[in-house]
């Protein structure tokens, strides 16, 4: 399948996971500079600076799929909140520390398994970025599982928070695992993934690192989100007005 | 050995350039001022990343925001080259730490300036980084080898430091007028407060002389200067800015050191929030690693 | 403010390339072997300097005392027989 002409369900499709891991990076680029530990900013940085590598790829195809001209930048800075297609995950503020990296648990949970079905998908662009971004998700992966673990299995006091944090956030994963028409579009096609295997995956994990964490799995709620149709909460008009007010206040400027 | 003949010896081993290494022996007042040096060199690093992490979720375009990202994760990693080459003197990273969030602790002025614009990011990789490169190229030559080692790395990850700034300030002079008069700005902003970072005029400076001695330092406060200014103007000019006119006024100088500066209290804030608010947590692995390891005993 | 309990210090020993010997590179602290090992990947590896890594304990590390210095190492220094170069082989000779 040639890059341009893509249907606007595979443009679509390519956004979603674009604007996830754009939407993450800049949540955890809040963070740097204020982590609980020196090494600890180092290590967030270093998941904040993978993800927007891979934003940034995965933008650059969407663009190309869309075939009108937009870059990087323009997908970015110039769409609105209701036209991000990012999960509602991704958008949840840092809160405490426990808060950010029972996020990420979930997100790389998610992001490996997925990944590693689309090393196989028909769009070689999309193949190509899974192929790089895999052994990144498998080092995040690394890294918030043994937090998640520590934080659970820790003192009383983390344990009580981070139980929180997983009450919290996990009513948020179900878009993750739950395919929709565009999922289950891209799927036939070849191009996305089987988000039923996915599931089955990340139930593993992230079963294995509760139970290691000391940790409870939250019971699943009724309510569902739709970030990845353009149906956001309350957090993520605010996180776009700041990471686009400059190109948003110097139309056509270049930087 | 008595005093005298350990004094003579390590005099004799600055005199022909040797390294000192962490269980030397060395007088009680090189290693405090070691001390004091290379601790305020890293919460130099660590507050740092304060005034250009403002801009981290507001860069223009992704790509500046990858490199800011970078940028501002390298000066952590400098800290922590810093805080364990001192670690090597005998002090903790933790009783160091206290140091600066009590507040009894130094670190460099500049960085109690604020960044109220994208400009302002690519002025400090320029003249803020600038500066720093050449206060810190003579220290990887420095005597005592932990700190002469970090300076080394740090240096070589510095290059790109100073070349993305000026990078900034070109896409802004050749844009917009109202990217121009930002660039203008920052350039006006953080002139003056560059040119302090190579401390007070040498006639002034307490610690100077007893520094070049032992090889700590290598060249003079105005020395250095001199060479930023020469290295600075053409790079002004080419941009097309006007470096402004006037003396540094060394009263500003000592009020910001003093911690009466226009951000003194945002940063110690800030960093004392960070530090409070992950208390928990460092707590939380320190038990867990415990834990893990009375298991293992058991299990044994 | 009470005073920080930190974490343990660890030394960090980094192999550049496949066929160099591992160098001490710094230190970082964690609580275990294994968040060790994270720190010194996020904190010395950012810009590819590494295939493999060592880390330990700094408490662990038995070190020779520079006043033995003399005792330890001055004994070597007049062995230079054990050097290729104190033997003058007649250039007539190949591949010696």
């Amino acid at each position: 399948m040639s890059a341009a002409g893509g249907s606007s369900s595979h443009f679509a499709w390519v956004l979603r996971l674009a604007d996830t891991n754009l939407v993450l990076a800049q949540r955890l680029g809040e963070l740097i500079g204020h982590a609980p530990a020196l090494e600890e900013d180092l290590g967030l940085a270093n998941t904040a600076l993978d993800l927007l590598g891979q934003a940034r790829l995965l933008l650059t195809h969407a663009g190309q799929l869309e075939g009108k001209g937009r870059d990087e930048d323009a997908l970015a800075f110039l769409r609105e909140e209701s036209e991000f297609l990012n999960a509602t995950l991704v958008e949840q503020p840092n809160g405490d520390f426990g808060d950010t990296i029972v996020r990420q648990l979930l997100f790389d949970a998610w992001q490996v398994p997925l990944y590693e079905r689309l090393t196989l998908s028909r769009d070689p662009g999309l193949a190509a970025i899974a192929a790089k971004g895999v052994k990144e998700a498998r080092y995040h992966l690394r890294y918030s599982a043994g937090w998640v673990v520590r934080l659970g299995d820790g003192t009383a006091e983390s344990r009580e928070r981070v139980q929180g944090s997983l009450e919290r956030l996990w009513p948020f994963t179900a878009e993750l695992l739950q395919a929709d028409d565009i999922d289950r579009e891209m799927h036939a096609a070849g191009i996305g993934a089987d988000l039923a295997a996915v599931r089955g995956d990340w139930e593993r994990q992230v079963a294995a690192t509760l139970a290691e964490a000391t940790l409870e799995r939250p019971r699943d709620r009724p309510w569902r989100w739709y970030g990845k149709r353009g149906e956001h909460g309350e957090h993520l008009g605010r996180l776009l007005a700041q990471m686009q007010v400059l190109q948003r206040t110097h139309p056509g400027a270049s930087w | 050995m008595d005093t005298a003949a350990l004094e003579a010896r390590f005099a004799a081993r600055i005199d022909a350039d040797e390294r000192i290494e962490p269980k030397d022996w060395m007088p009680d007042a090189y290693r405090r001022a070691l001390i004091r040096q290379m601790s305020q060199h890293a919460h130099s690093e660590i507050v740092g990343m304060l005034p250009e992490g403002n801009w981290i979720t507001r860069a223009p375009t992704l790509k500046r925001k990858a490199i800011l990202m970078a940028k501002v994760q390298d000066e952590g990693g400098h800290g922590a080259y810093l805080y364990g080459a001192t670690e090597t003197l005998g002090v903790t990273r933790a009783a160091l730490i206290d140091e600066l969030l009590a507040g009894s602790a130094k670190y460099s002025s500049i960085f109690n300036y604020p960044t109220p614009t994208w400009a302002d990011v690519g002025a400090i990789g320029w003249l803020v980084d600038g500066a720093a490169i050449m206060n810190q190229i003579p220290l990887c030559r420095c005597s005592y080898g932990p700190y002469a080692r970090a300076m080394v790395r740090i240096c070589k990850e510095e290059s790109f430091h100073q070349r993305q700034g000026y990078d900034i300030m070109l896409s802004l002079a050749r844009g917009t007028l109202a990217q121009r008069r930002m660039a203008q700005g920052a350039l006006d902003r953080w002139w003056w407060p560059a040119l302090m970072m190579f401390g007070p005029p040498d006639a002034e400076s307490k610690h100077s002389a007893q520094s070049m001695r032992w090889k700590v330092k290598r060249f003079t406060n105005d020395e250095l200067r001199e060479r930023f200014i020469e290295f600075t103007v053409p790079q002004a000019e080419f941009l097309g800015l006007e470096i402004p006119r006037g003396t540094i006024d060394w009263s500003e100088f000592h009020e910001v050191l003093n911690g009466n500066g226009p951000c003194n209290r945002e940063r110690l804030t800030a960093r004392r929030h960070a530090h409070e608010q992950g208390r928990w947590v460092r707590e939380a692995a320190l038990a867990y690693a415990e834990k893990q390891r009375s298991r293992q005993r058991e299990a044994v | 403010m009470t005073t920080t309990r930190d974490w343990p210090l660890y030394e960090v020993f980094i192999r550049a390339r496949g066929g160099l010997d591992h160098k001490h590179v710094g230190s970082i602290h964690a609580v275990d072997a294994r968040m060790a090992l994270e720190h010194a990947r996020d904190v010395y590896t950012r810009r590819q300097e590494g295939i493999s890594i060592w880390v330990v304990k700094s408490s662990e590390i038995v070190a020779s005392d520079p006043t033995e210095a003399d005792a330890f190492f001055e004994p070597a220094r007049d062995k230079i027989y054990r050097h290729p170069t104190f033997y003058d082989i007649p250039d007539e000779v190949k591949t010696l």
